[in-house]
């Protein structure tokens, strides 16, 4: 059997705020029948964000291959549809774009760790031993979390109880400090079956962490980010490999299987496609815990008798899982999406206290506000999303370039328009330890080139190819893209803006971007840089852009 | 005499390193099958080809191979200006026709291994590698 829930009424479009909260209640977003022997607890992708934020889910993500039209990528209407969720209801604020700046006004931001940490506590008072597993993405994405190196996640983890994760930002805090805080100050297992000495070949972290759960065993096994050493700067970790290495994973399978286990979850920084296609290939996990790709599925997917559970980001959502596990096999599983609305969870008061403790030192500066916005912040989207506009607007102005390159990261909360835009906002959206803001030339060939090898990593029809980003962003320069073409021959019309010439593959051009990985990379950090763009602007106002033209989707 | 892993894949290493035969420079890829069949049909299954997805390094691509029964296996990298990349062979007293390397890939293209089977019967195996100038996964 398999049963979920999607929370709430709907309907609530047009009603002011309080209505619209007042029938929103805590009870409503917690409720649900413990069910079977063992629960767990799924929290992914938080990117640092202690505090709640706003986070629109994106309009365009389109799937390739065997993932087109599949879930997750559904959105807008379409995804209402097809999860049955009523117009102007919390869920389609949670789940989707639609009417998103309404919304966000009526229902108030979202996450928030010590509302967080309410939902962990009642949930552990209805089975106290439910396993707590963080998905990774955790250490990284905020000011506080960049100017302690992870230490405040860390703490704020150790906090909550949970007992394993696994890594991919993680690893840009260099090896030194990865190493310093699993041996030292977690309080609980890094998990990585997927990670290897690349001198050796030799696992490098623990693969697994057997739990005994409501009288049976239950296996976690751990997967990084596969792609670390080549989306993100190689030289911070040098000493390991990692790699998606189906055939390990259904080693590690056999191995806890042959060891005892009577339930198998893998915590997983795969991205969906990928562990869709992992859990097809590879028999007998129950559950894979998705993370990387930042989706919310109010539903489990089901692939090869694997249930694939898709929890969101920033601290948005928390999955529960309760598992029926008998005689050595899963008879049954329920779940429910757990959205963290801020202002219905009461937040937990020590976790409070220790968020507040954790920012303090940095407070001031965090919240000085640097401009205002009259325009939607987000970022979220295959293509192109309004903060990477600004970012790409102030590489342009501030570093006096012809074309401008933000990476298509998936982090980064949303400002509604009407917000102050504070110093931790800018961080929010550009903290990481690789932000040199570059100034270099590159021929109108190598931009090609390098478009269409960001665009194969995201539009690969295979999705063990696919990297998990989104496409760089691109200011300066327009261009159009056929995501149904192999890499070579997606990207064509690439065009000067300013000019509106075509770019001469033979000529060459003043680029400006930031997150290199490339080693000794020069010039100020990204977050200076917007922050005198937003600065000189004082309120900031984008147009709606049209650069990019999709086609074959 | 206790032998660790490390000591044991060292020794492994060494022994391909051995058994791998300089091939004339600038043969085809075709040729080099053909020459490797002697005539034979080229089948499939029966031999392992492991390799990423997508390449860490390019310069140095970590591949094994594993054809239990056979007396040589061949790794050819299709994209590359020398496609020749190694033969192994495995004499009547090898434990296991198993071996590791690591390939130097121009770019993105297809590694192709194949198996001649103690019976003269020949197999073959590919994997893509993706070489990528990478940055943006996020």
């Amino acid at each position: 059997m398999a049963a979920s829930a999607i929370w709430g009424a709907g309907g609530l479009g047009q009603w002011s705020r309080l209505a619209a909260q007042q029938a929103l209640t805590q009870d409503d977003l917690l409720g649900f029948d413990t069910f079977g022997n063992v629960s767990l607890v799924h929290i992914t992708d938080v990117h640092a964000q202690l505090k709640p934020i706003w986070f629109r889910e994106p309009e365009i993500n389109i799937g390739v291959g065997a993932a087109s039209g599949q879930p997750p990528h559904v959105t807008g209407k379409d995804f209402l549809k097809l999860y049955g969720i009523e117009p102007g209801s919390p869920a389609q604020y949670a789940l989707t774009y639609p009417d998103f700046v309404a919304l966000a006004n009526a229902y108030g931001k979202m996450g928030g760790m010590d509302r967080v940490a309410t939902v962990v506590k009642a949930i552990k008072a209805d089975r106290p031993d439910a396993l707590v597993l963080d998905g990774g993405d955790t250490w990284q994405g905020s000011y506080s979390a960049l100017k302690t190196h992870g230490q405040d996640m860390v703490n704020v983890m150790n906090a909550l109880g949970v007992d394993a994760m696994t890594a991919h930002w993680e690893f840009t805090l260099g090896i030194d400090r990865v190493t310093e805080i699993v041996e030292n100050e977690l309080n609980f297992p890094f998990l990585g079956a997927n990670i290897f000495d690349n001198e050796w070949d030799e696992p490098a972290y623990e693969p697994y962490k057997m739990f005994e759960r409501g009288g049976v065993q239950v296996a976690v096994i751990g997967q990084a980010f596969p792609y670390m050493p080549i989306a993100n700067p190689g030289w911070m970790f040098p000493g390991l490999s990692f790699g998606v290495r189906q055939d390990r994973m259904a080693e590690v399978v056999a191995e806890v299987r042959d060891a005892g286990a009577d339930c198998v979850v893998l915590l997983s920084h795969n991205g969906f496609d990928v562990d869709r296609k992992l859990a097809a290939n590879v028999d007998g996990i129950n559950v894979i815990l998705t993370g990387h790709t930042h989706d919310a599925l109010p539903e489990p997917l089901l692939v090869n008798k694997t249930h694939l559970i898709a929890t969101g980001s920033h601290g948005k959502f928390i999955s529960r899982i309760d598992l029926d596990v008998r005689d050595g096999e899963m008879k049954g599983i329920k779940h429910k999406l757990i959205p963290i609305f801020s202002d219905v969870i009461t937040p937990d008061p020590d976790m409070a206290a220790l968020i507040d403790a954790e920012r303090a030192p940095f407070e001031a500066d965090m919240a000085e506000v640097i401009g205002q916005t009259d325009s939607l912040l987000y970022r979220r989207g295959n293509f192109n999303g309004t903060w990477d506009d600004l970012i790409c607007d102030a590489l342009l102005k501030q570093r006096e370039a012809d074309i401008a390159l933000s990476p298509g990261f998936r982090w980064g909360p949303t400002l509604v328009p009407g917000a102050d835009i504070r110093r931790e906002d800018i961080f929010n959206a550009t903290a990481m330890s690789y932000p040199n803001a570059y100034r270099s030339e590159m021929t109108g060939e190598m931009l090609h080139v390098v478009l269409e090898d960001v665009a194969d990593n995201l539009f690969n029809p295979d999705p063990y190819y696919q990297q998990g980003g989104d496409m760089v962003r691109v200011g300066g320069m327009g261009y159009r893209i056929d995501v149904t073409r192999p890499q070579g021959e997606r990207i064509t019309d690439m065009t000067l803006l300013k000019t509106g010439e075509k770019i001469d593959a033979s000529k060459t051009y003043t680029i400006a971007g930031w997150a290199s990985v490339n080693e000794g990379t020069e010039g100020p950090p990204i977050w200076d840089v917007v922050e005198t763009h937003i600065r000189e602007l004082g309120t900031v106002q984008l147009q709606p852009n049209d650069s990019v033209t999709v086609t074959g989707t | 005499m206790q032998l660790t892993r490390r000591q044991t894949l060292l020794m492994g290493a060494a022994a391909g390193f051995l058994a791998t035969l300089p091939l004339k420079a600038r043969a085809t890829a075709e040729d080099l099958i053909a020459d490797f069949a002697g005539g034979a049909d080229i089948g499939e299954g029966g031999i392992d080809l492991t390799a990423p997805e997508i390449a860490e390094n390019g310069n140095t691509v970590p591949i094994s191979v594993d054809a239990p029964g056979a007396t040589a296996i061949m790794v050819l990298a299709m994209g590359n200006p020398t496609p020749a990349v190694c033969t192994f062979k495995f004499g009547p007293l090898a434990g296991s026709q198993s071996a590791s390397t690591r390939i130097r890939l121009a770019g993105t293209q297809d590694v192709i291994a194949l198996a001649k089977m103690g019976d003269g019967s020949v197999v073959q195996t590919s994997a893509t590698v993706k070489v990528t100038i990478g940055g943006c996964g996020g």
